[in-house]
This record gives C-alpha cells, structure tokens and sequence, in this order.
C-alpha cells in the first residue's frame, strides 16, 4: 500500500532498455566511432599527422576485433571440424584444420549405435524433463509474478528479497542434502524428481525477470478496459496477457537453456544410466572413450550444443538485460 | 555541459518519481486480500519444499555423525560442532578454501579486465566488425559449459591437440605430448581460459550496453578539454557505470566462487584432484567420494555462508536501483 504501482515509461515488449543495438546507440556510438575531425568543420583543417594516426588505430582496432573472433569462434569450428571427420585422421600428427575425408559417421555412431552410446534415451530425458521445467516454471513464476505485481500485501517485498538470496544458493553445496531428501521420496532416478528440483532452481530468476516485464504493462490499460465492462480477470487476460507474450517466451527459453545444460544436480539425481540426462551421458561417454574416439565425444558434444545455440542467439538481446536486473535500466 | 547531464537520465539512477496515482486505484489494487496469497502459493510451495527443506536438513546433518554407517540405516547422534572443528582444523580444507578464493580473484580480474577492454573496443569499430565480434563472442557464451569444457580439453589434449600443434609450430619447441594438465598450475590455467572464454561474452555485453547510454556531450567535452582516453574512461565513463560494475563484478564473483563443471569435468580428463579441487568439488568428494557425510555438510554450509554474505552486497544493489 505504501507505493503505488508505478507506470514505467519503458514498452511492454521491451522493459529493459539495452539491448545490443539499442536506440541510444547510434548516437553515442557514433560519438567514439567517428573522430571529432570527420564531424567538427574547425578541426578538419588539421595537420595530416593526427588523421594518419587515426587510420592506423582504426586499423589496429580491426584487427584486434577480428583476433578475438577467432579466439570465441576457435573452439566452436574445432568441435564441429573434428566431428566430421573419421577417427584416425584426427589422430595425425599435424592436424587438419578443415574436414580431409567428410563424414558423418560420427554422428551416426551417436546416434545409432546404442550399445556405444545411450545418446537417444539420453535425449528423450533431456527433453521430458527441460520441457516440463520451462512449463511449470512459467505457470508458477507467471501467477507468482502478478501477485507481486498488481497487487499490494504484507510480506511482498520479503517475498521478493527472499527471491534474490534465494538464487544465490549454491547448488553445489545442496548436491548431497537434495540427494538425500528425494531419495526419501523416491525421486531419484525419475523425471518427476529432477523436473521438481530444476523448477525449483529456475524459479526464483524466472519470477524476478517476468516480475519485470509485467511491470513494464501500465495497470491503466487493464483499468481502462474494465471502466468499458470488462471483468478484471478478463481485462487481464485480454489486454495485459497478449503484450506479455515475448517476456514470457524469452523467459521461458532462457530457462530452457538452464535446464538443458545443468549438469551438478542431474549428476548427482540421475546417476542410474537408463536416467541420465544430455550432460550426464555427455561426460559418462567422454570418459569411456577417453582418448580413443574424440571425433564420437566431438559430435555427441555438437549435438547436444545445437539446441542451445539455436534458443541463445533469439533471445539473447532479452536476456542481457533481464540478467542484469535493476542495473541497467535506462 | 552541465545541462547535458541532467537532460540525459544516467543509467542506474533512481527512476523518477511515480505518477500520483488517484486513492481508488489504490484500494482496488489493495482489495481481494486472499487472491496475491493464492497465486503465492504454487511458486512458493516448491521453494520451500525443494530448498528450504534441503537446506535444513544440510545444517542438521552438518551437526551430525553422519557416515556410510548411517547411510545404511544406522542412528544417526548429533556431536554439535564436531564437524565443524574437524573441517575447520584440517589443513586440507583452508587449502581448498585459498584455492577457491585465489582462483576465482584471477578469474574475475581476468574477465572485468578483458570484458571492458572488448566493450570499449565495441565503441570504436565500424558495423561489420562490431557484428563479428558480437557473434563470436555470442557463441562462446552459447555453448553449454560441460561442452566447453570437453571441447578445450581436446583442443589441449596431450598427443594430438591443436594447442601442443601450434605451440611446437610457433616456438620450435616441442610440446607434442606435454600433458597440461597433469601440473596443478597449468590445470588451473586451462581452467580459467575456459571459465573466462564463456564470461567476458556476458560482460563485454553488459558494459558495451551501458556505454551506449553515456551522453556524448560529455565525452566530447571532456575530450576538447584535454582529457585523454585513460581519464575519459577514468572520469567520465566510469562513474556513469559505476552500479553496473558493481553487480556484475559481485556476479562474477559469485560465478566463480561455486565453479564446478569446469573443475570436475577436467579432473575427469586428467588432473589430480586432491590438488586442484574447489569448494564444490570437495564438498562432492567429501560428501559423496568418501561418504562423509556429516564433513560434507558442514562445509556446504560454511560455503552457504560465504555465498550469502557476498551476495548481501548484490541485494543491497539491486534494491538501491530498483523499487521492488
């Protein structure tokens, strides 16, 4: 009750003001792009000395910038590189850095030969349990969200702050008890036990970033549209849900994300090799075939990257914000 | 120049003031005293059930004797803080402790250095570099960290990786089958050229993001007043960030200080653990490795602790910068 709702100037699809290639951009960029001699008449007159210098930086720049694409891209194009090629010729002495005999045997043998490699059921785990973690984390963080949101009680802000220490609860340090207290459920091994506590730790990020973007829809459009005769619940879902649609897919794919990568727990959770999930077999896999066939481990190692990849680069302007919370906000 | 700043909101500042809103509005949004607590619920429900209970039963057990024995069924008698003196009184655990510490300040000054240096340069370059170097750095961030990891481990593979290749190409000297693994030093190297591989993607972005929104009436004039670019960053750009570094430092540190994946899954390639374990990991061979149970609890819960107490600092920022 003690502060009213506030409206953020911000538009709804876009409550955080910073993505990569904002509006500010342009200006302020072109402020450090452009030297002051190409925009300032006064100072176009100068001696060639500065300008030349200027060329040179503007040179050196570039190449710095191209050297540290090679450097993030590198490990990424050596994965794939190795994964296409037949297990003795990555095993030379000088390596080849493109694909010399292309195949894709390797992915083949991921894929199909299960007695190597239970890739598949592997997968079919990952899936189930990453999916039901995006739906019931949405769901819950969803309602959680709005009742932090639109509504003023007791205890809301207690809520919320319990919510940001609440994420900074190692999970490594939680291995052994969560282990112990699922067994006494008899969780271990399902995917209802690993769905429960991955929910759990997407949670509190997922209704901390959907808390921001419900935010970012004025409570003036919902009044708007009951003053015409809507309920208040049908306000909501006709006029407030609609604009939160790319909040929560953002949301949801970045927790997707999380579930798909996390590797502790599941390690810990599903240790049984009928329930491992991606990471998991990814590791099991890794260390039995050791040194022997890298280009196996390479493609198991692409395959499971993909997906993650694929969701990152569409939300990833979204998330950048969203992870900084309060910080950035312009 | 004065006038420049104020027009302009500095990013991180206190919103401004809320629209005076009318006393009906208020009272509806404070009606339906039941329906915020039903919505509660279900979130609610699952973090007390998923954490919290965990998280008591990790302080009960860290004052227990809890072993294999008790595993097996046995009663399980509390010895108040014998865990703790134990954990607290073996050289092991301080060793580990450093460690951790020590590794994740190299990893943080690492990443803030690099991190800022790649947003800065991000300023500078034409559009076609600008997007390379967002795309490369947007898939190293991409990629799943156990991923990583195996993909670096084959890139230093002992026999035939690419690194051992090159190093012997470059420097004449022959470093084909030069395990780096093996010395504690280099594991850590290579573990943090991992860790800070996938980092600075996170915070070049951050803070390329930040660097969009200084007005550039003030770099400008601060540039025809002589300054050059140490104290343009030093004074002008640095204090306008000043509340994103923060919290992305204190994440960093956060990050960094409970590394696991990188740490276990590059024993498991080759390192020698008992000198290169961090706080996770040794909570896991503590815990699960040697099935000291009651150890492993006691030093979750001081590594609880410390993670509490730094991200205190992270709490108190995001409340200064944002009405909850």
């Amino acid at each position: 009750m003690s502060t009213p709702t506030r409206t953020q100037p911000d538009s709804p699809t876009q409550p955080h003001e910073t993505s990569v290639e904002s509006k500010a951009l342009t200006s302020a960029v072109s402020a450090m792009i452009v030297p002051p001699s190409a925009r300032n008449g006064v100072r176009r007159y100068q001696v060639s000395g500065p300008r030349v210098k200027r060329r040179v930086t503007n040179i050196i720049f570039s190449a710095v910038a191209a050297v540290i694409f090679l450097c993030s891209v590198f490990p990424v194009y050596w994965m794939i590189n190795t994964s296409l090629q037949p297990n003795n010729e990555i095993r030379t002495p000088v390596p080849n850095f493109f694909p010399k005999d292309f195949t894709l045997g390797n992915y083949v043998t991921v894929l199909f030969e299960p007695s190597r490699s239970p890739f598949l059921p592997a997968l079919m785990n990952s899936l189930a349990v990453t999916l039901l973690t995006v739906v019931i984390a949405l769901v819950f963080a969803f309602l959680a969200s709005l009742a932090v949101t639109r509504f003023r009680f007791k205890g809301r802000k207690a809520f919320i702050l319990s919510i940001l220490i609440i994420q900074m609860i190692p999970a490594e340090a939680m291995i052994v008890s969560t282990y112990r207290v699922l067994d006494s459920w008899s969780l271990l091994n399902t995917i209802a036990g690993l769905t429960l506590v991955y929910v759990a730790t997407v949670l509190p990020f997922t209704i901390w970033t959907l808390r921001g973007f419900v935010n970012g829809v004025p409570v003036e459009l919902e009044e708007a549209a009951m003053i015409d005769g809507l309920s208040r619940t049908g306000a909501f879902w006709k006029i407030t849900f609609p604009l939160l649609a790319p909040g929560l897919v953002a949301t949801g794919v970045f927790g997707f994300i999380q579930a798909w990568n996390e590797f502790v727990l599941a390690l810990v959770v599903m240790s049984r090799p009928a329930s491992q999930t991606l990471p998991v077999w990814l590791r099991t896999f890794q260390q039995a075939n050791g040194t022997t066939d890298w280009a196996a481990i390479m493609a198991g190692s692409t395959l499971m990257a993909i997906p993650v990849v694929v969701f990152f680069l569409i939300v990833q302007g979204r998330m950048t914000s969203g992870l900084m919370s309060g910080a950035v906000k312009g | 120049m004065s006038s420049a700043t104020s027009t302009r909101e500095r990013p991180g500042t206190v919103p401004p003031p809320a629209a005076p809103q009318s006393a009906p509005k208020r009272r509806m949004l404070a009606r339906k005293g039941l329906a915020p607590a039903l919505l509660l619920v279900p979130a609610a429900a699952i973090l007390i059930v998923v954490i919290g209970w965990p998280l008591v039963q990790l302080v009960i057990v860290s004052f227990q004797q809890y072993g294999r024995a008790q595993v097996f069924g046995q009663p399980a008698p509390f010895i108040g803080f014998g865990n703790y003196v134990r954990v607290l009184g073996d050289p092991q655990f301080w060793q580990v402790l450093v460690r951790s510490f020590l590794f994740c300040i190299v990893n943080v000054v690492v990443t803030m250095s690099l991190g800022t240096l790649i947003a800065l340069l991000m300023t500078r370059l034409n559009k076609f570099f600008r997007t390379l170097i967002s795309v490369g750095l947007l898939l190293a961030w991409a990629m799943p960290a156990l991923t990583a990891v195996i993909v670096w481990g084959w890139l230093f593979d002992t026999q035939f990786g690419v690194v051992n290749y090159v190093l012997t190409q470059v420097t004449g000297i022959n470093f084909i089958g030069h395990s780096w693994l093996i010395n504690p030093i280099s594991f850590f190297a290579v573990a943090a050229i991992i860790i800070v591989w996938q980092s600075v993607p996170f915070v070049a972005f951050t803070i390329y993001a930040g660097l969009t929104q200084v007005p550039d009436e003030v770099l400008e004039a601060a540039q025809l007043d002589g300054a050059g670019a140490v104290q343009r960053f030093r004074l002008v750009i640095f204090p306008y960030l000043k509340s994103i570094f923060v919290v992305v430092t204190i994440l960093q540190i956060i990050w960094d200080l409970r590394v696991f994946t990188q740490v276990f899954a590059l024993q498991g390639i080759g390192g020698i653990r008992e000198q290169t374990s961090t706080l996770g990991v040794y909570i896991y061979q503590t815990s699960l490795g040697t099935g000291d149970y009651g150890a492993g609890g006691a030093i979750a819960v001081i590594m609880v602790i410390i993670m509490m107490a730094i991200s205190i600092f992270y709490v108190r920022q995001v409340i200064k910068e944002e009405e909850l």
